[in-house]
């Protein structure tokens, strides 16, 4: 295999592992735009991989899956929200609660319903989201780089790839072109102000959730009906951790966001390929220095020493209406 | 903190509202519980069979217990400290390593009481290094403490499998640990105490000396929390960081040595992980006893006899969840795993829920009992 073919097929593989991290930390993104921290992404992304698999399995269409995921996912986000916003609970402590239940019921439900060990059936291929190939991609496939680039890493991936990457310019014009989303914005900085324009900030605290419920449920849909056929116990293994480690490192920015979700996705394609392998000039790589390489740049990042990470200054407090 | 509540006595601030919250999480688990097709009653009633119906069940709620009330502890004195540290159990596995070069290297040569004393020094420095970076960036820099211990926990995995594979696994073995420590690093089992209460007698649970250590660290922290000055600095700073600020308490000084101090207690788990069961330091040695150890810390109200019951409680789940396993095969011991995180959910991040209908309750009983002067708590 030539030294191109390598490139491709690790930046198709980058492609595949960043879109679940890409549409966690956009989930992610619209609650801590409003000023909510979630630290709950992981488990919202856990349970909706089960329900969208189950529900999948059981009435044998891949929509109704992804439907049965959003569901799952939008109640344990306004579960945050109901603890968080209307009760002014700790949100971190919320998260984690979702993220314990999460792991902890798609478990026992599992073995409940399929006794296979906690693992849905495996899925059919028309209950799986399959992979599209776009409009000439075999007619150019034997073109020179143009050919492999097109026909291997831009076509040939499921439906939800695009609709993560699409995500992105969307979230980006929901952002910072609507009225919405320049509210959202402002109450994540200062909620009072928003407040006393007469607008709701609860509501639209909500509102954000409700997204971040939906998109964590496309995440979890990809890791169970695209990435595999089924629901694997503990599937995400850390996946919302590291979309939320990309958050940080895209200082909360949907471009950004993207960026990092490919970098963190190439790094796991990198570790995968390489499975310890020496590298040139570095030398042999500790395959486990690659999977916390995420993380430590997160810190590094997050202790000041690239750029400043400055997040959404309401973010993590309670709205106390004054009285 | 300041709550936007009105004051209740304080034995239904501490008992009656912990109680309701827990009662409501443990409704909310049966009903999982009847979602896969079992009876929520008889499930209770067979993990308290479990945990307490026999010597042996018993003697593995208190080493499940002993686990708890460190890594419980540990969350109480960051809490007091009006920090989050999510990252016990990082701690204490990291801990695990301290524990585990100490024992290698006296396991052949001395009893295991010149070892233990050691032991506990290990595991509390690696405890407190692995704190020591987060609660440092939190000081200075100014990074969430929340976050930055998250991604301390994840690349704490990945150190210890990297250390415990290249670096301390024996060539000819084949699982992922360190070979096994002799007798100079086994701590005695208390199984006798036990058995003093005329139970059969217990053959294999490994409840050992460190549950006392872990009552000992209790009573430490008792002391450090409400006897001394830096106890008063740490809860004055939690309580309100500007108030300490005007009273010339050092943010850094005490977020530092709060977690520090959190760390350290964190990291004894291990003790009783290596030196109490296994014998050897292995891959995934805390087993999420550090995430309980938030759970503890909520219910138990951040206060030592609290966490000590709370984790009682916990220990109690874990036993009688894996005798529950036996009994219905529908339900694993992950179980737990949705009682935790509703413990969590109720307990934590919905602690005020029932507040202010308890509230209207005692107004309509008893209105001095919630009136502005009366908040001694007589009455009701």
């Amino acid at each position: 295999m030539s030294f191109f073919d390598v490139i491709i097929q690790t930046l198709d593989s980058t492609i595949r592992l960043s879109v679940p991290l890409l549409l966690a930390c956009l989930a992610g993104l619209y609650s801590e735009r409003s000023g909510i921290f979630d630290i709950g992404l992981e488990g919202k992304m856990l349970a909706a991989a089960f329900a969208g698999a189950a529900a999948a399995s059981v009435f044998h269409s891949a929509w109704i899956g992804l439907g049965i995921a959003i569901l799952v996912s939008v109640s344990l986000a306004l579960v945050h929200g109901f603890a968080s916003i209307t009760h002014r609970g700790n949100q971190i402590v919320s998260g984690l609660a979702i993220n314990f239940v999460a792991a902890g019921s798609t478990i026992i439900l599992g073995q409940a319903w399929f006794q296979q060990g906690g693992r849905t059936p495996a899925l059919a291929p028309n209950e799986r989201f399959e992979a599209i190939t776009l409009p000439g991609a075999d007619a150019i496939r034997e073109v020179p780089i143009i050919g492999p680039i097109y026909s291997e890493l831009i076509s040939g991936h499921s439906l939800l790839v695009y609709v993560a990457f699409l995500a992105v310019p969307f979230t980006w014009w929901v952002l910072f072109r609507t009225r919405f989303g320049l509210r959202l914005r402002a109450v994540g900085e200062n909620p009072a102000a928003v407040d006393t324009a007469g607008i709701s900030v609860a509501w639209l605290r909500y509102r954000a959730v409700i997204c971040t419920g939906v998109l964590t449920a496309i995440a979890g849909a990809y890791l169970s009906m695209v990435q595999s056929g089924g629901f694997v116990k503990d599937m995400t293994a850390g996946k919302g951790y590291i979309a939320l480690a990309a958050l940080i490192f895209a200082k909360w920015r949907p471009v950004n966001a993207m960026f990092a979700c490919l970098l963190f996705g190439f790094l796991d394609a990198l570790a995968i390929r390489l499975q310890g392998a020496p590298l040139p000039i570095i030398g042999k790589v500790p395959v486990q220095l690659m999977q916390a390489l995420p993380y430590i740049l997160t810190v590094i990042l997050l202790a000041g020493f690239i750029g400043k990470a400055i997040p959404p200054r309401a973010g993590g407090v309670p709205y106390v209406k004054e009285r | 903190m300041s709550t936007p509540y009105a004051k209740l006595p304080a034995w239904a601030d501490y008992g009656l509202i912990p109680l309701i919250n827990l009662a409501v999480a443990f409704i909310v688990a049966g009903l999982v519980v009847l979602l896969v097709g079992e009876n929520p009653f008889r499930a209770a009633a067979i993990l308290v069979e479990g945990a307490f119906g026999r010597g042996q069940g018993i003697a593995y709620t208190l080493f499940y217990a002993t686990n708890f009330i460190f890594t419980g502890l540990a969350v109480a004195v960051a809490m007091h400290a009006g920090l989050f540290n999510i990252g016990g159990e990082g701690q204490a596995y990291v801990a695990g390593l301290g524990v585990g070069l100490v024992c290698l290297a006296l396991d052949r040569v001395v009893p295991w009481y010149v070892t233990f004393p050691f032991a506990i020094a290990g595991a509390a420095l690696f405890g407190a290094a692995w704190a020591f970076i987060p609660a440092y960036l939190q000081a200075k820099r100014g990074s969430h403490i929340v976050i930055t211990t998250i991604m301390f926990n994840m690349i704490a995995a990945s150190l210890m499998i990297y250390v415990l594979r290249d670096i301390l696994k024996p060539e000819a073995m084949q699982e992922v640990k360190t070979r096994m420590l002799e007798a100079g690093a086994q701590l005695p089992r208390l199984n006798w105490i036990i058995e003093l209460f005329g139970t059969a007698r217990i053959r294999s649970a490994p409840f050992n000396v460190s549950f006392l250590l872990a009552l000992v660290m209790a009573y430490l922290v008792w002391l450090l929390i409400w006897r001394t000055k830096l106890g008063y600095e740490i809860r004055t700073f939690g309580f309100s960081q500007k108030a300490a600020r005007y009273a010339g308490i050092s943010e850094v000084r005490v977020t530092i040595i709060a977690m520090l101090i959190s760390g350290a207690l964190a990291g004894m788990m291990s003790i009783n992980a290596i030196m109490g069961d296994q014998h050897s330091v292995y891959v995934d040695l805390a087993g999420g006893a550090g995430f309980i150890g938030i759970a503890v810390a909520l219910m138990g109200r951040a206060h030592p006899v609290g966490i000590i019951l709370a984790s009682i409680l916990f220990g109690m789940l874990y036993q009688g969840g894996a005798e529950l396993s036996f009994e219905m095969p529908a339900i694993s011991r992950d179980m737990i795993v949705i009682i935790q995180g509703l413990v969590i959910l109720f307990a934590g991040a919905l602690e005020h829920m029932f507040r202010p209908y308890i509230q209207t309750l005692f107004a309509s009983i008893s209105p001095k009992s919630v009136g502005m002067a009366a908040v001694k708590g007589e009455g009701a």
